[in-house]
Formats: C-alpha cells, structure tokens, sequence
C-alpha cells in the first residue's frame, strides 16, 4: 500500500516537473528510475508475446522458467511473435522487472502489453485452456476451427474409462 | 535468513481467513522454495491473478527471501469441486 501511494504521487510529478527532479526523487526512493520504466514499457508492448525468463528458450536455467517455455511451444506460439529476455544476464532488468510488473518472481509472461503471470497462472491457464483462448484472442496463434466432421471421423478412443 | 513454515502459515492466516492451507518445503530444508495450497473465501470473486497478487503481497517479505515461490488458490466452493473430482 505504501508503495502504491509513491508511486502515484511519482507519476503525477512526472507529468508537472522537470524529469531532472523526478529522476532524483526516484533514486532517492530506490524505485525504478524513469529510464528503466518506459524501457520495460516499450519492451513488454514490442511484440505480441513477451517473456522474461531465467537463461533462453534453448538453455533455460531455472525449471520454472523452462516450463513457461515449453507450454508456449506446445501452444505453437511463434518465435517471430515472441521476444524473451534473460534476467540472469542483466541485474537492472532482474529486480527492474519484478518492481514494474509488481510480481516477486521470475518468469513472466506479457501478452500484448498485458501482464498475464507467472509459472502457476501459466500452468493453470494451459490446463483450463484459458491460455489457448487467450493467444488466440489476441492473434499470435491461428483459431482452430472444430468441424462436426472432423469430430466425427477421429479414430475411435479405445482407452476405457474407469 | 530461512523461512520456515510456520512463518508462513502466520503470515498467511494473520491477513485473510483460510479455510485449509498446505505448505509444502520444496527445498531439501534450507528453506528457499516453497509449495502452497490456500482455499479461502478472500478470493472469491477475484481471478486468478488478482488472488496470486493478493498472496504475493502478504508475503512479501517472505518470498523476497526465497528462490522459489509456487502458489495454487481456490475459494472453497472450488476446492470442494476439486477434491470430489479427485475421488470420483
């Protein structure tokens, strides 16, 4: 809550003064400076799908991290719709992150500028199918179209419930 | 400093009222990764980030702390859809 009530008062100074005051208010705070902000926000709107990650797609270096990765393939998001950035190989952007999107940990995902969660709510959402709804919805993965026929000709699920 | 989970379940249940609450040590006992489970009437009403949000912030302090912080969170109507589920 103290931190909510700073930070509004620091948005409405950055309308009203000169950004030399508000840089120097912000350090003095320890918060995140002007520069990084509107970087962070710039970074998260530059494509459709954004993700802060610890280490890359291809070397994850955390299982959380790896697992948000592999359901953002699994759902066939694009690599040209999706920009990730690795925390580990900047400390500004580390702790800048967590205080930007107000969230504690790493990773995090942005879908079109919208902060959607971490790891749980990635997980979850794949589980629900939420997160298939959401790409969609927002245009980085095409909409699969269900045709009664197709339903009708799949071959016969011999599993048996239990 | 490690957490530990009775500091917590305090945390936990000091803000908001909890109807069951598993804490799981998911770090061999040094005290950095943590599991939970949260049902509470609190989140009803609220979405799924909304209710991670809500927890992040009473365990700040705590999750700062840690390496890792994994969280699931029901209302109670939703945990007991779940649980019958589960037996079924």
């Amino acid at each position: 809550m103290f931190r909510t009530s700073l930070f509004s008062s620091v948005r409405v100074l950055s309308r009203a003064a000169p950004s030399s005051l508000v840089s120097s208010r912000l350090t003095a705070y320890r918060f995140l400076s002007t520069e990084t902000r509107s970087k962070l926000e710039q970074a998260v709107k530059a494509n459709p799908v954004v993700l802060f990650m610890k280490g890359t797609p291809a070397e994850p270096q955390c299982g959380f991290s790896r697992a948000v990765v592999q359901i953002l393939d699994m759902h066939g998001v694009p690599s040209e719709k999706m920009q990730t950035y690795n925390v580990l190989a900047d400390p500004e952007l580390r702790s800048g992150i967590k205080e930007f999107s107000e969230w504690p940990t790493v990773p995090q995902v942005y879908v079109n500028g919208e902060f959607v969660g971490g790891c749980d709510i990635l997980i979850g959402m794949h589980q629900s199918g939420e997160l298939e709804t959401l790409l969609e919805n927002n245009g980085v993965i095409p909409k699969i179209e269900v045709s009664p026929e197709a339903e009708q000709s799949s071959p016969v699920n011999d599993k048996v419930a239990a | 400093m490690p957490i530990d989970t009775i500091a917590l379940e305090k945390a936990i249940k000091r803000a908001i009222p909890v109807t069951h609450l598993e804490i799981e040590d998911q770090s061999s006992g040094c005290g950095d990764s943590y599991a939970i489970v949260l049902v509470s009437e609190a989140f009803q009403g609220k979405t799924t980030l909304a209710r991670h949000r809500m927890v992040n912030e009473l365990l700040k302090d705590q999750i700062a702390q840690m390496h890792a912080f994994s969280q699931k969170t029901y209302t109670p109507k939703q945990y007991e859809e779940l649980q019958a589920k589960g037996s079924s």
